[in-house]
């Protein structure tokens, strides 16, 4: 059996979803006979790769650069999956939205409670813009499956990783599968 | 005591001539989901998420189980593929319409409406989120109110009213605008009427009222003392 090729993207999260992935500690040993990690915050390549199997993609849409990589994303994998609770709700990065558009956001962040030197950062080409309103994955992009939880935790990331190498869908049911936060 | 007889998921029981559907349905054990509902105060049906389809001539129609009154050879199914999906429907609407931030809430493994969202096999919200600006009322001593998780259920409104005759609360606005507030629209630590008795807070399916000084997920809604004043006063256990 060939191994299936699977990315995951951290966008606007805290890495604590792909912490949770490594969570599931010796079994990535096992996973690894299965899956060949093509892209990842956790392996150091560049440019996502083209025909990718499953990507999971933490974290939701706050910039520029998340919005540019959704789309590559959707066009360079066959299944894309939602992987926590910022990629589906938006979640805390969204808790920037009630302050108001992007500049609010900024200024609020930067100048207001700035205590040395209070500036807007500017960097074009290098800091990406900030989008108006964070959004969930699914808004901007089509997403095939929703894995919730603030980290979901392990053995929920196992089952789903499990049912794709097997070329199957899982069953997203209960409380063990379905928990947010 | 007169009694009717009704089928509910095909199988025929026997309820009181006064009970709703929500209530034979659930002294025959058979589980109808509910949000709005709070055992010993009135039903409002404000949630909707307890209908259930009722057979007529004209084909099923959809009553909510908690206001409905039990009628003698009522057909009732309380799932169906239409009921499942309008219930995932309303939980999900109710998680775009708010603030629903599970991972910094002072009830996440606690929650009423956490707990749904999993028996409706909800995995993501289909409605745009609608992110409002919403108030957080930390006036009172010993609760907050934190308008951002708030369903609109109007259990606070109700335990407030009817078990401890302050009614403190009442909903104002319309539509989106709605909101909960205390008094006359004061903050809640300068409603004289507030007896501090927290019947509030622990009736609240979500983290809208809370206890202050509660972290993420340390707050558990403990019913017991609104269970035991309600079947206290229907047996008359105070009356001499």
């Amino acid at each position: 059996m060939s191994k299936i090729k699977v990315a995951t993207v951290w966008l606007a999260g805290c890495s604590g979803c792909h912490m949770s992935f490594l969570d599931l500690d010796e079994w990535l040993f096992e996973l690894s006979k299965y899956v060949d990690i093509v892209y990842s915050p956790i392996a150091d390549l560049k440019e996502f790769p083209d025909n990718v199997d499953a990507t999971l993609v933490e974290g939701a849409i706050a910039n520029e650069e998340n919005l540019e990589l959704a789309y590559k994303i959707r066009e360079r994998s066959k299944v894309v999956i939602s992987f926590g609770d910022c990629a589906i709700t938006a979640n805390v990065p969204a808790m920037r939205n009630m302050l108001g558009k992007s500049d609010s956001v900024l200024k609020r962040a930067y100048l207001e409670l700035g205590t040395i030197t209070p500036q807007l950062p500017n960097e074009p080409g290098i800091v990406p813009p900030l989008l108006e309103q964070v959004r969930p994955l699914h808004e901007v992009i089509d997403v095939d499956l929703f894995i919730p939880g603030c980290p979901p935790p392990a053995p929920r990331i196992k089952e789903v990783l499990e049912a794709l190498v097997q070329g199957k869908s899982p069953a997203m049911e209960g409380r063990e599968m379905l928990k947010f936060g | 005591m007169a009694v009717k007889r009704i089928k509910i998921n095909g199988k025929t029981i026997s309820a009181r001539v006064d009970e709703s559907i929500l209530e034979a349905a659930k002294d025959a054990d058979i589980h109808i989901p509910t949000l709005c509902h709070l055992e010993g105060v009135k039903d409002v049906a404000a949630c909707r998420v307890c209908l259930v389809e009722l057979e007529t001539p004209s084909g099923n129609r959809l009553v909510p189980a908690c206001v409905t009154q039990i009628e003698d050879g009522m057909s009732i199914k309380t799932h169906s593929p239409k009921l499942n999906e309008y219930r995932r429907m309303i939980v999900e609407l109710l998680f775009a319409e708010g603030n629903h931030v599970c991972a910094v809430c002072v009830v996440n493994g606690n929650c009423e409406l956490q707990n749904l969202a999993i028996e409706v096999g909800m995995d993501h919200s289909r409605f745009e989120y609608r992110f409002p600006v919403r108030e957080v009322d930390l006036s009172h001593n010993s609760f907050g109110k934190d308008q951002n998780r708030c369903i609109f259920c109007t259990r606070c409104v109700r335990v407030c009213d009817e078990i401890e005759g302050a009614h403190v609360w009442d909903v104002a606005g319309r539509g989106y605008k709605s909101s909960i507030i205390s008094g006359l629209n004061q903050p809640w630590g300068t409603v004289d009427a507030c007896t501090e008795c927290g019947k509030c807070v622990q009736s609240c399916p979500t983290g809208a009222l809370f206890k202050k000084g509660s972290a993420v997920s340390e707050m558990e809604k403990d019913q017991s003392t609104l269970e035991f004043l309600v079947n206290a006063r229907q047996k008359h256990e105070w009356t001499r």
